[in-house]
């Protein structure tokens, strides 16, 4: 432990953290687009899904990501304002004039795209995990009494603030991909001339495939092709 | 051509914008003779003279530098200041000319800064220990050509401070890993590779410098074109380090 501390201390090591951590986070939006991806086969299917997410037998699992998602989410938040800080010291007085020739827009509003996401995380489990926010008026269960959650993301959705809310969200969440994907190869080290080019592409792969991906569910409901 | 030029003059703690016409500038000239001319009219004046470092003025020794218009070296890419021809610039053009901004950089005056603090991190591990003596055979210690070739272009490094000065970060961390990567791909640099990571990665810190969040923009100010491979490099020889590993090449957990 002593060890990790001290390891902490140099920015490298936070900034390992944070690549580390980012890539469990990347990991867990990928899997939970492609479970939700299965609203577009029916309600039965995505209920079931929520089911079996929800059952006695998966629940180890389940608890097992929370807790992991929840430390990882921690860790991530709390280097990336380390960091921050830091940099802020490192340059005391500002240039009057500052152009750019690589440092790319998604790189530079990293510090901004991350609190918004998290506050809509937030609102996000509240408003779909625990239902304590319901826009569309009531969290709608099964007669089984399990949370129908097939209703509750149709009706939510429903609400036009809601998706625009969700689709500037999962944009911005497509912005920190596209520059958090690349940077940690460079920050683990994981560089080499023969992948390198490789690296910038799957980075705006998956970026782009995690936004059209959940993007698709809200506009879908909005054009009236779930409901 | 004729310029209008805004010049950071600092004496002491606080600093300000000075506005001053260049008249008459041929554009052959280079950027600091151009600043040469002004001065020569400034003394005339009784005026002081802007404060800016240069030594070679060969693109070569690293002590000059300035940021022209919000990139470190001015417009061209691939070049010093003292390498930058006034043929870049346009007639009646506006120029804004400032000191590199970095607390690991402290401003003595006007353009000049301290940047001995890159020194003092080239002294905590960015070398070798050889007996001296006569020197080596060259083709004593056969080094691969590609391994050559990737440590001539970190070698290349001039220690100018463009990275500092254009990270939005402040991080010094190209002009670290440059030397990380010139020593480490040769077999000279073997012995004290793992220490000289953490070594220079820390003091770099303790110099006041930032770290590095990948922006990429040091490779594209940088005179000499090092490319920020050279830290994947670095961070990976200190993660490993800071495992342990290799603990004959100076290795060991933090
Ligand atoms: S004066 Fe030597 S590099 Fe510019």
């Amino acid at each position: 432990m002593s060890w990790f501390v001290s390891y902490y201390r140099t920015t490298v090591g936070k900034k390992v953290v944070m690549a580390v951590t980012g890539i469990l986070l990347f990991l867990f939006v990928l899997g939970h687009m492609a479970g939700n991806l299965q609203i577009f086969m029916g309600k039965d299917q995505l209920n079931a899904y929520a089911a079996a997410l929800h059952s006695q037998s998966f629940a180890p699992i389940l608890w097992t990501v929370r807790v992991v998602m929840g430390l990882s989410l921690i860790l991530h938040v709390v280097a990336s304002i380390q960091l921050t800080v830091h940099s802020w010291n490192s340059r005391p007085q500002k240039y009057a004039k500052i152009r750019y020739r690589e440092a790319d827009i998604a790189a530079r509003t990293m510090i901004l795209s991350g609190p918004i996401i998290a506050f809509f995380l937030i609102y996000h489990i509240l408003q779909l995990t625990t239902g304590n926010i319901q826009p569309s008026g009531e969290f709608a269960l099964q007669a089984s009494g399990a949370p129908d959650a097939y209703t509750n993301v149709v009706a939510g959705f429903q609400v036009w603030w809601v998706s625009l809310g969700y689709i500037v969200a999962v944009i911005l969440l497509g912005f920190h991909f596209y520059h958090g994907l690349w940077s940690w190869t460079q920050t683990l080290g994981w560089d080499h001339p023969k992948w390198n080019g490789l690296r910038r592409g799957l980075a705006t792969f998956f970026c782009v495939a995690i936004v059209i991906g959940d993007i698709a569910i809200p506009l879908a409901v909005l054009a009236g092709w779930i409901k | 051509m004729n310029l209008t030029l805004n010049i950071w003059r600092q004496k002491g703690k606080i600093g300000k914008f000075v506005k001053y016409q260049a008249k008459d500038v041929s554009e052959h000239m280079s950027f600091l003779e151009m600043l040469d001319v002004l001065n020569q009219e400034l003394i005339l004046k009784g005026e002081e003279p802007v404060h800016f470092d240069h030594d070679c003025r060969e693109g070569i020794c690293g002590t000059c530098g300035m940021v022209i218009n919000g990139l470190p070296h001015g417009p061209l890419k691939g070049t010093t200041v003292c390498q930058l021809h006034m043929r870049h610039f346009k007639d009646g053009q506006e120029i804004w000319i400032e000191p590199w901004r970095s607390r690991g950089f402290p401003i003595l005056k006007d353009l000049m800064t301290d940047k001995s603090a890159l020194d003092r991190i080239i002294q905590s591990g960015g070398f070798i220990t050889v007996r001296t003596g006569q020197a080596a055979k060259a083709e004593a210690i056969p080094v691969p050509k590609s391994d050559a070739e990737l440590s001539m272009d970190a070698a290349e490094c001039i220690g100018c401070g463009a990275c500092v000065a254009s990270c939005p970060n402040g991080s010094a961390m190209l002009f670290v890993a440059a030397k990380i990567t010139h020593l480490g791909f040769l077999p000279q640099g073997q012995p004290e590779r793992m220490q000289r990571a953490i070594n220079m990665i820390t003091k770099a810190e303790e110099e006041g410098f930032g770290f590095c969040s990948n922006y990429a923009e040091c490779e594209a100010v940088c005179p000499k074109n090092i490319s920020i491979s050279t830290i994947a490099r670095a961070n990976r020889d200190f993660i490993r380090a800071s495992f342990g590993y290799g603990a004959g090449k100076g290795g060991k957990a933090l």
